[in-house]
């Protein structure tokens, strides 16, 4: 009775809030209530690891998805089968024409839940919409995907929600980028999908371009993904790598600098506390997918997956991480060594790998029957943090402050941890205006990164509206408007707001 | 051969097209009044003026010269504001080899490598050998040179040269006398020279009104060297004077507005070059 009192006092002040939008309270209200269902079994010991304070004790942390996962966290639809077929369900007719193909699928955004209960995928927007561009009048196509880059922004009002492009070059492609340059909007996230051997210069050029003026596209290494993933991967929500027609069921995340102050020793860390909690976080995903699979009903029922635009057996699920900077350095304090930091010492950073390759080698013996997709496993993630992690670096990366001088020294850290993280990683670099003179560097950049086997990257001008937080993108305006107490459309501007504040994500060094 | 290289700095956006490592070299046979960094232009004699003031103890006397230990610098640049010789104790003198494992670290992330000054043409030896290095490993090689010395007399360097960036301080011999102390015949030879043979990558001019003929000078450069633009493009970069790093006795001068640049731009237009960047 106690948690339900608790539960009835969060949802008055979810009512009462002044800065929440009417959707915003929906979303929360609900997530309140099925906080009180029991429907999982939790493996033992969860407890203790996941219901303690990020400060200090948290272990493991489940990202709110709720005691009662309803369907799963990531959902991939193919919308291009969506827009060959139509669908019954929405009573679509295939479209004709880009008018009726942008509609279409304006239509289905909005019927696709994930754990935002917006799409996190919006698909492959060039590809979807080259043969529908080629049929139209260029001025009167721009317009189209003008106004439709607008409708997302104003009604998906959720940055996780990620279009992808490239890496071949198109016209529909080079219009979205235009458009998106000039529209200032956080909504959609984008990538562009590159390959130095199949993407031309100038379309990269382009899209650098637009990057420096709204903070996207980001940039993913398609040869890796392609390699581990397939033809058919998708870059989802912040910078999640996944497989169309599918997604993910579940994200849980390792709170690494905790596990570590568990431990006396690095050998204690590595053989006894990480062994340990990596074996319940999985016990717990796997619970959770069994849940969602075998009782939920929702892939039983859900039209997308009647129309075959999702399907079961493409799902698997995201074993994430937090913290690697605390982590090493809280076991190197324990280990009496001084002067080593995350990412400035060697000694340091060879600690990071050895603990990539325990949880990786963890990852390779643990077999979940839902993940078929994956061949049983689950794939590893860097999450990039939530608004409330106080003293928690994203994923692997260096702290805010702590950035080595030379990018070189910082890109060359980013390698050694890229690779391990198959549904996603990135870092973010914010860039000197004097870059925009000659983008060719960026592209250097990209080209050397990619052959380095860095997995992700994002950049933005150091002063622009538009910035890239922690994965997703915000307006600075917009932040400073909800600091001030006032509403604004998009949930993921709470969430900057909270980084900015905890996490100094919009103080991140500035490369030239 | 060694050469005393003042910095390498190893991801440049400024020093020519795409991604490059740009090394800086020590000493300069020129005297420009708006030098941004004059602590580039002579050699170190050793008097230890700078030894007294570091507050790091990066700095000591070694018999005739300083030694400097960087692992305790804190880059506050202090020896170069006492420095009573417009020098700098921060010098390591290097052979191609060095410098080339320092570039080769930033592989595969640039395209190529920017040797500049001080004058990177009075060391010329030094510059073959550190560009038929580059070259071996598929690095593109870019000098940035105030023209002083004659390309033609280095034909072995020149064939391992992807191209110059050449100052064009001033196109009348007075005006340049005025700018840099010395004449500028061997600058405009150079500038002939080097792009009848395609290597002339881009030409700058540092813009500061009362010093010399602005206009005059874009006007004749750009016409000495358009008739080459079908031959190979040539950049011309047209640089507004910023008084950062300026020598105290020289930072009066006027900073052009871009009203200026834009007209010193269409000249250079008028005249045939299409590639025309203001900074």
């Amino acid at each position: 009775m106690e948690r339900v009192e608790q539960v009835r006092k969060e949802i008055l002040e979810t009512i009462e809030s002044p800065v929440m939008t009417h959707e915003q309270k929906v979303t929360a209200m609900a997530r309140s209530a099925d906080s009180l269902l029991e429907v999982l079994t939790l493996p033992e010991g969860l407890d203790e690891l996941l219901n303690q304070p990020i400060e200090s004790k948290k272990c493991i942390c489940d990202l709110y998805e709720g005691h009662a996962p309803m369907r799963p966290r990531y959902i991939i639809p193919d919308y291009s089968m969506f827009l060959r077929n139509g669908s019954s369900f929405l009573r679509l007719d295939p479209p004709t024409d880009l008018a009726g193909a942008l509609n279409s699928l304006l239509i289905l955004y909005k019927h696709v839940p994930s754990i935002t209960n917006f799409p996190v995928y919006l698909g492959a927007l060039d590809e979807l919409l080259e043969p529908f561009v080629q049929m139209t009048e260029e001025t009167y196509a721009r317009k189209l995907i003008r106004m439709f880059l607008i409708h997302t922004d104003r009604t998906i009002t959720d940055s996780f929600s990620h279009a992808n492009i490239g890496p071949e070059a198109t016209t529909a492609g080079r219009l979205i980028l235009e458009e998106e340059a000039g529209l200032q909007d956080a909504v959609p996230n984008i990538t562009m999908k590159y390959d130095e051997n199949i993407t031309p210069d100038s379309f990269a050029l382009a899209g650098i371009e637009a990057a420096l003026s709204c903070a996207r596209p980001s940039f993913a290494n398609h040869r890796m993904f392609r390699e581990e993933l397939g033809d058919d991967y998708v870059i989802a929500s912040c910078y999640n790598g996944l497989v169309l027609g599918g997604g993910s069921y579940t994200l849980c995340r390792l709170i690494l600098g905790n596990i570590a102050k568990r431990a006396g020793s690095i050998d204690d860390f590595m053989k006894h506390q990480l062994p340990y909690v990596c074996e319940i976080m999985a016990a717990y995903m796997d619970e959770r997918i069994r849940f969602e699979v075998e009782e939920s009903g929702f892939f039983e029922n859900h039209f997308l997956a009647k129309e075959g635009l999702i399907r079961r057996d493409h799902f698997t699920a995201m074993f994430g991480l937090v913290g690697m900077a605390e982590c090493v350095n809280t076991l190197l304090a324990k280990e009496g060594v001084s002067g080593c930091r995350y990412g400035s010492s060697d000694r340091a950073d060879q600690l990071g790998v050895d603990i990539m390759e325990q949880i990786s080698r963890f990852n390779r013996h643990h077999t979940n029957r839902y993940c078929e997709v994956t061949d049983g496993h689950f794939l590893l993630h860097a999450q990039v943090g939530i608004s409330t992690d106080i003293g928690v670096t994203p994923g692997t990366r260096i702290p805010v402050g702590e950035e080595p001088k030379e990018w070189i020294d910082h890109l060359r850290h980013c390698a050694k941890y890229h690779k391990y993280f198959v549904s996603g990683t990135g870092d973010i670099f914010p860039v000197d205006a004097t870059v925009r003179r000659n983008k060719e560097y960026l592209l250097d950049i990209i080209k050397g990164a990619f052959r380095e086997q860095l997995r992700y990257l994002s950049f933005y001008e150091s002063d622009s509206d538009v910035v890239r937080v922690t994965g997703y993108l915000a307006k600075r305006s917009e932040i400073e408007k909800l600091e001030n107490g006032e509403n604004v459309l998009h949930d993921t501007t709470a969430l900057g707001m909270g980084a900015k504040q905890h996490g100094k994500a919009l103080e991140r060094r500035v490369r030239e | 051969m060694k050469a005393p290289v003042n910095k390498v700095i190893p991801f440049s956006s400024v020093d020519g097209p795409g991604n490059r490592t740009a090394v800086f070299l020590q000493g300069c046979n020129f005297d420009c009044k708006y030098c941004h960094n004059p602590e580039t232009r002579n050699m170190c004699c050793g008097c230890g003026e700078c030894v007294k003031h570091c507050p790091t103890g990066a700095l000591s006397a070694d018999g005739g010269s300083i030694r400097y230990n960087p692992a305790v610098c804190c880059m506050c640049d202090t020896c170069i504001k006492t420095c009573p010789y417009g020098s700098s104790p921060r010098i390591r003198n290097m052979d191609a080899e060095e410098v080339f494992r320092e570039v080769s670290r930033q592989i595969p992330y640039i395209r190529g490598i920017t040797v500049s000054g001080g004058e990177c043409m009075l060391r010329p030896g030094f510059l073959r050998e550190l560009f038929e290095k580059c070259r071996n490993t598929g690095l593109q090689t870019l000098a940035d040179s105030n023209g002083s010395v004659l390309f033609s007399g280095y034909p072995e360097l020149l064939r391992v040269t992807d191209g110059v960036m050449l100052d064009i301080k001033a196109f009348q011999p007075e005006d340049h006398c005025n700018v840099t102390g010395t004449d500028n015949e061997a600058v405009l030879d150079n500038a002939v020279f080097l792009a009848e043979r395609g290597k002339l990558a881009e030409i700058r001019t540092v813009v500061v009104p009362e010093l010399f003929d602005a206009a005059g000078t874009v006007r004749a450069a750009a016409r000495l060297l358009s008739p080459y633009l079908r031959r190979a493009p040539i950049r011309y970069r047209i640089i507004t004077y910023r008084p950062f790093g300026v020598r105290e006795e020289y930072r009066h001068y006027r900073i052009p507005d871009s009203r200026r640049m834009e007209a010193l731009a269409g000249i250079a237009e008028e005249e045939g070059f299409r590639d025309i960047v203001i900074v």
